[in-house]
């Protein structure tokens, strides 16, 4: 199995636009630093050192290939489809976002540079940040919002235990949004040792390509394991997506399938109506946040409207400009999941399969349940299982009141 | 002003004769920040109009946004309180007509990008112009993206300063002032806005890179907050740009009279400090 990052056709162009959006929307100061991990990047891609060194520490240490698993007793509450569960959650540190530290800090190392930082909402990429640090001996900063820090301290303690330094931003939203703003600010003040190892498939050419590159692999696995599972490719191919990497990595292992269906799940909050939500592709416009363009949540005068979703790795009011650009061109779509119809999921696959999974992920499975609906018994719904849920087991604890009073004292 | 037969109306040739002036002194030009509707539009236009009536020859208004990644905490603060107040494009606008309106002097917005692409790039050029404004300082918007502006800002007569760092490569630093107009602002340092101990040796390099590449005027910003650090970069510069230590008069001031008359006086010290470097300027060309 080779960890699919390769050179592919699809885009982006030479300064990192997929159609109109993408790009490299960022101070002076920085674009110097990106050229430099592109020209890497460009080298590293191809050079049979780095990518058998990335698929070794793919296999030997983060566990790939991850399984697919069917989930029959799930499916009964999904219409009667077949649906197959890509265990991202199986991997090392828990969670998709494994494949793209990986190869980012082999990249950093390659580059001469010995500190990274990150952002992190759920905190997931950041405890991957942390322990590729680990593994790789680099030092580590990870920016974390306020409010994050608290919905998920048990990963705040696995980063620490790490070694990385934890900053808790208390700028703004306090929210994923401010980790990026407060480490664009550490990077444009330390760029010359310091590379910023961004999560997910946004921000400024060339992080969009390179992060969706490294996360390909699940698509690419997914594909392979589809069929030899059933023979054929499945249906649709559903996905949660916040900035959308794990999106982004199955979607383009089906990129060339015309007939595979693929779905992308965001946040819906507490509904559309409610304006309390986080469905940027659903309920968004073009601007440009975070150095590249792409669909945000906006007002009038171009200021960003702060996200809402239970799940802090899809409460961001941005999402990566190739989902924008999947969007237009209509090769892939978008609906929003609500709050509610994710924690039921979230409940649903813990009770039926025995795998509790991340809020995140309940997204995508609460969207294979409508699609189920829709398309009946013959369809074949893969779901990228994104992450596992035990840093949620303290918010789904106080959602469906698991714990009594006394049983909390 | 949407009509393409009349005439620029920005004041970009005021904003050209300003800096000429201050060159034929045999002085750098100051240029202060304040950001719009901060602590409320009218109490902002007062700063502004202090700073201009104590010696600053160019006025960079702020945009307030709700992602300053390039700003340092005291900027930052600043533009909390200006949106929690409410100040919208249309009261940017407004203060800078006021300020323009007030002392005659060329008028700068300074903004990060999506703003005006929101608002419309024309629609925006368009009213600045007719507010009396002289153009936009654009820190995020690359070279290679600015062409719709750069449109716009021809059109309507407004000046695009783009922001050069000391990782610039001589290439991009070619490229840069060859498509800016008004003057060229160079980052004294790595980092985002903030007041500093000492102002950065990489900015006389940077101004001297950048010299070599285009014969529009070259100010100094980022870090600059007193007389001493303003005639230190007045020696090498044909501006300088201070910001982070004017916004912190405002906030540290007990009320909004006490912050404007610290505006006022601090400007008045930075004034006497591009008059009194002491290294020697540059002949005047003709």
């Amino acid at each position: 199995m080779s960890s699919g990052d390769h050179v592919d056709q699809h885009g982006p162009d030479a300064r990192g636009h997929f159609g109109p959006y993408g790009g490299r929307f960022m101070p002076e100061a920085l674009m110097d630093a990106l050229d430099e991990l592109s020209a890497e990047y460009d080298k590293a891609r191809v050079d049979p050192a780095f990518t058998g060194e990335l698929d070794r520490l793919l296999r030997d240490y983060a566990g790939r290939p991850s399984l697919l698993t069917e989930a029959p007793r799930f499916a009964e509450h999904a219409g009667g489809a077949r649906i197959l569960l890509k265990r991202e959650d199986l991997n090392h540190t828990g969670s998709h976002k494994i494949n793209n530290v990986l190869g980012q800090a082999l990249l950093t190392k390659r580059m001469g540079k010995k500190r990274v930082i990150a952002e992190t909402g759920a905190g997931q990429h950041g405890v991957a940040t942390a322990t590729a640090c680990a593994l790789l001996g680099l030092e580590c900063v990870v920016y974390m919002g306020e409010v994050d820090t608290k919905r998920q301290a048990l990963n705040v303690a696995r980063m620490r235990l790490l070694g990385a330094e934890v900053i808790p931003v208390k700028t703004g939203s306090r929210t994923l949004k401010d980790a990026i703003n407060e480490a664009l600010r550490d990077w444009v003040t330390n760029v010359d040792t310091t590379h910023y190892l961004l999560g997910t498939a946004a921000g400024p050419h060339p992080f969009p390509l390179l992060v969706r590159n490294l996360h390909r692999v699940i698509g690419v696995e997914a594909r392979q394991q589809c069929l030899d599972l059933l023979g054929r490719l499945p249906d649709v191919v559903a996905a949660c997506v916040g900035g959308g990497s794990n999106a982004i990595g199955i979607f383009h292992g089906f990129i060339d399938d015309p007939g595979v269906r693929l779905v992308g799940l965001e946040p819906g909050g507490a509904g559309l109506d409610s304006g309390r939500h986080g469905a940027t592709l659903t309920a968004g416009s073009p601007g440009t946040l975070h150095g590249a363009l792409s669909y945000l949540l906006q007002d009038e005068d171009g200021q960003t409207i702060e996200a809402h979703s239970i799940s802090a790795g899809l409460d961001y009011p941005g999402v990566g400009p190739e989902h924008s650009w999947l969007k237009d061109t209509g090769r892939a779509e978008y609906r929003p999941v609500t709050d509610a119809e994710a924690m039921a999921a979230f409940s649903l696959l813990s009770r039926t399969e025995g795998i509790i999974p991340a809020i995140e992920s309940s997204h995508a499975l609460a969207g294979a349940q409508q699609l189920g609906r829709e398309l009946g018994p013959d369809a074949v719904i893969l779901v990228n299982l994104s992450g596992r849920g035990d840093k949620d087991v303290d918010t789904a604890a106080k959602w469906f009141g698991l714990v009594t009073e006394e049983e909390a004292e | 002003m949407t009509s393409t037969s009349q005439p620029p109306t920005g004041n970009l040739a005021l904003l050209d004769s300003t800096l000429a002036r201050a060159k034929a002194e045999h002085r750098a030009a100051l240029i202060t920040y304040l950001p719009a509707g901060f602590p409320t539009v009218d109490a902002g236009i007062d700063a502004i109009t202090a700073a201009l009536a104590a010696g600053a020859d160019i006025i960079e208004v702020g945009l307030p946004h709700s992602d300053p990644v390039l700003d340092g905490p005291v900027i930052q603060t600043a533009d909390t309180i200006a949106l929690r107040g409410g100040v919208k494009i249309a009261d940017v606008l407004r203060t800078v007509r006021a300020a323009h309106q007030a002392s005659g002097a060329p008028i700068l917005v300074m903004t990060y990008w999506n703003p005006v692409d929101r608002y419309g790039v024309e629609r925006f050029a368009a009213e600045l112009a007719a507010a009396g404004g002289a153009g936009c300082v654009l820190p995020d918007l690359p070279v290679e993206e600015s062409a719709a502006w750069r449109e716009q800002a021809e059109k309507h007569g407004l000046a695009t300063v783009f922001v050069v760092a000391p990782s610039s490569t001589d290439e991009r630093l070619a490229s840069i002032t060859a498509h800016g107009s008004g003057f060229v602002y160079a980052a004294s340092l790595m980092g985002v806005t903030g007041t500093r101990a000492v102002a950065s040796t990489a900015a006389r390099t940077l101004v001297e890179r950048v010299r070599a590449t285009t014969d529009l005027p070259v100010c100094v910003g980022l870090g600059v907050s007193d007389a001493d650090q303003a005639a230190e970069v007045a020696g090498f510069a044909d501006g300088v740009i201070v910001g982070t230590a004017l916004v912190r008069c405002l906030l540290d001031a007990p009320d909004q009279a006490a912050g404007v008359q610290a505006v006022r006086e601090l400007t008045a010290d930075l004034a006497d400090g591009v008059r009194r470097s002491d290294t020697p300027v540059p002949q005047p060309t003709s």
